[in-house]
């Protein structure tokens, strides 16, 4: 499903403050897999989600989703694959919109958005529905900016519309981290409940170890711009929080 | 009372020109002063075909067609060369300078003995009345037709992108061409303002679209004040609100000349009107805290 080759990325190259992000990076992800990306800051860990979305191309590799190159595709053509939740709360909506229009714009990621009304009743009708699978009580606020709501809500509608159209990746990018742990917890589990549904494969980057151990069936650390682990199946599930604890001793 | 209505008439068709501005400052956050030359641009394209004896609807495409590729220009050069877009607009508007006047010829073109579209609809007698229906039906019809549009998903994708690029790119939508065509839309906008007033003045001159952004600014600062004073959340609601922020802006300027203010201080007088639209809710706030 994802497969990056060699991928090298250094920003600011040639210059004093020239960092390496990536070094020579080969990764295959299988369709349905569930990445957890853990690594210290500044581990490559973004850069490498960034990569696979196209918002960052690489000084060097290639990327593949589906068996097509991709590399020098922009994120916007991406969008065809992928879905993004961003650390951010307010990068993955807009916040002026009413959540019916952001929600519109979700159903029509892979599409074309076309001169005619999109937002009709029956689509109202199955935005609600979906909303109110949620359990927050948003159904009834369709028509409320989304800027009005909480990180939290956010996060969760965000998610949400990450499946309105067809979707294959799903990257979560700390989507909890600005989050309280209630909120982060009904982010989590929607989460989870939508990859499990939909069987979406998933990169997953999070600081949180207990998220790391409940998360996912396949576990990668990052360590200066390479790959230090990589734990698939039994021995991840068998994984001890002391021992990731020592991981960044 | 004719002072005012020509006031209110005025303030309707410079009304597109607000529409385009709205567009340009509010939903897509780009400060765009392509204004000044694409509002001259319609006039002197309007005048050329009309004094040709065009037809009115033909004239009325011409216009909408070389006030979008205006538009265009300054969207291709802020997006593609990522130039700022506050001098991209000066350049294009710079050069358009220039080329209207090649269009004109001249720098002033009469529009006496050709059908106007305030002729050509006349119904009513006085021909003040005329004026206030023909431009009130312009504009209906435009801002139905903008209104529309903006509830489209083609619309909604639109505001979207002036609200949130992260979220647009991840929804699939190439925000340099919307730019570019919000652009093309806002200056298309502004053309047909200068294509209803060189018919409503009977003449297009070549300094008439001089400081006319401030005037648009200074009308749609009216209306979002307006707008956010009442919580509008309605598109169609907001376009209504810009549209009178543009007539009422026209009430204030002519209510400065009755009171005596020479016409040639109108410059210094609109200048002074957007920044006081601007500035005094600034200080009544900095006085609150």
């Amino acid at each position: 499903m994802i497969e990056l080759r060699h991928i090298t990325k250094t920003f600011n190259r040639g210059e004093v403050n020239e960092v390496s992000a990536l070094d020579d990076v080969s990764l295959t992800i299988e369709a349905g897999e569930f990445v957890v990306l853990v690594g210290a800051n500044g581990s490559g860990k973004t850069t490498l989600l960034n990569v696979i979305a196209g918002a960052v191309l690489p000084s060097a590799g290639s990327v593949f989703l589906h068996g097509e190159d991709v590399t020098g595709l922009p994120e916007y053509k991406r969008s065809r694959w992928v879905a993004r939740v961003f650390q951010d709360p307010l990068g993955g909506t807009a916040p002026e919109l009413s959540i019916l229009d952001n929600f519109r714009l979700a159903a029509l990621r892979t599409r074309r958005k076309k001169l005619t009304i999109g937002v009709t009743e029956p689509f109202k009708a199955s935005v609600r529905e979906k909303i109110a699978g949620l359990g927050l009580g948003l159904e009834d606020k369709l028509h409320q900016p989304m800027g009005t709501l909480s990180g939290g809500q956010r996060q969760a509608l965000t998610l949400l519309m990450s499946v309105m159209d067809h979707t294959d990746i799903l990257l979560l990018d700390e989507p909890t981290a600005a989050l309280d742990p209630k909120s982060a917890e009904v982010v989590m589990e929607t989460a989870g409940r939508l990859i499990g549904q939909y069987n979406l494969t998933t990169l997953f980057i999070t600081h949180n170890l207990r998220e790391t151990q409940r998360f996912g069936n396949r576990l990668i650390q990052m360590a200066r711009g390479s790959i230090a682990r990589d734990l698939k199946g039994k021995e991840k599930k068998g994984l001890k929080l002391e021992e990731m604890y020592e991981w960044f001793g | 009372m004719v002072f005012y209505l020509t006031a209110l008439i005025q303030g309707l068709c410079l009304a597109a020109m607000g529409l385009g501005i709205f567009i340009t400052m509010k939903i897509f956050r780009i400060p765009d002063i392509t204004t000044d030359g694409s509002y001259t641009l319609g006039a002197a394209v309007t005048a050329v075909l009309l004094t040709q004896g065009w037809p009115l609807l033909p004239v009325a495409g011409a216009t909408v067609l070389v006030g979008a590729l205006a538009g265009v220009m300054t969207g291709l050069v802020h997006t593609r060369l990522k130039i700022d877009a506050l001098l991209a607009g000066i350049l294009v508007m710079t050069g358009l300078y220039s080329v209207n006047l090649s269009i004109l010829g001249r720098s002033n073109i009469p529009l006496i003995d050709v059908e106007t579209i305030f002729s050509s609809l006349a119904v009513f007698g006085r021909q003040v009345y005329n004026e206030l229906w023909v431009s009130l039906l312009f504009l209906v019809v435009l801002s139905g037709l903008l209104a529309y549009t903006l509830r489209t998903d083609f619309g909604i994708a639109m505001r979207a992108t002036g609200n949130s690029e992260s979220m647009t790119r991840a929804m699939g939508i190439n925000n340099d061409r919307m730019k570019i065509t919000g652009l093309a839309i806002a200056n298309a906008l502004t053309a047909l303002s200068g294509f209803l007033v060189a018919q409503y003045q009977n003449f297009t001159d070549i300094n008439m679209g001089i400081g006319i952004v401030l005037v648009g600014l200074g009308s749609v600062l009216i209306g979002d004040a307006l707008i956010s004073w009442l919580g509008i959340r309605h598109i169609w609601l907001q376009l209504g609100f810009v549209m009178a922020g543009c007539i009422l802006f026209q009430m204030v300027l002519a209510v400065a000349l009755s009171l005596g203010v020479n016409p040639n201080m109108l410059k210094l007088v609109t200048s002074v009107c957007v920044l006081a639209i601007v500035g005094l809710p600034r200080l009544v706030r900095r006085k609150k805290l």
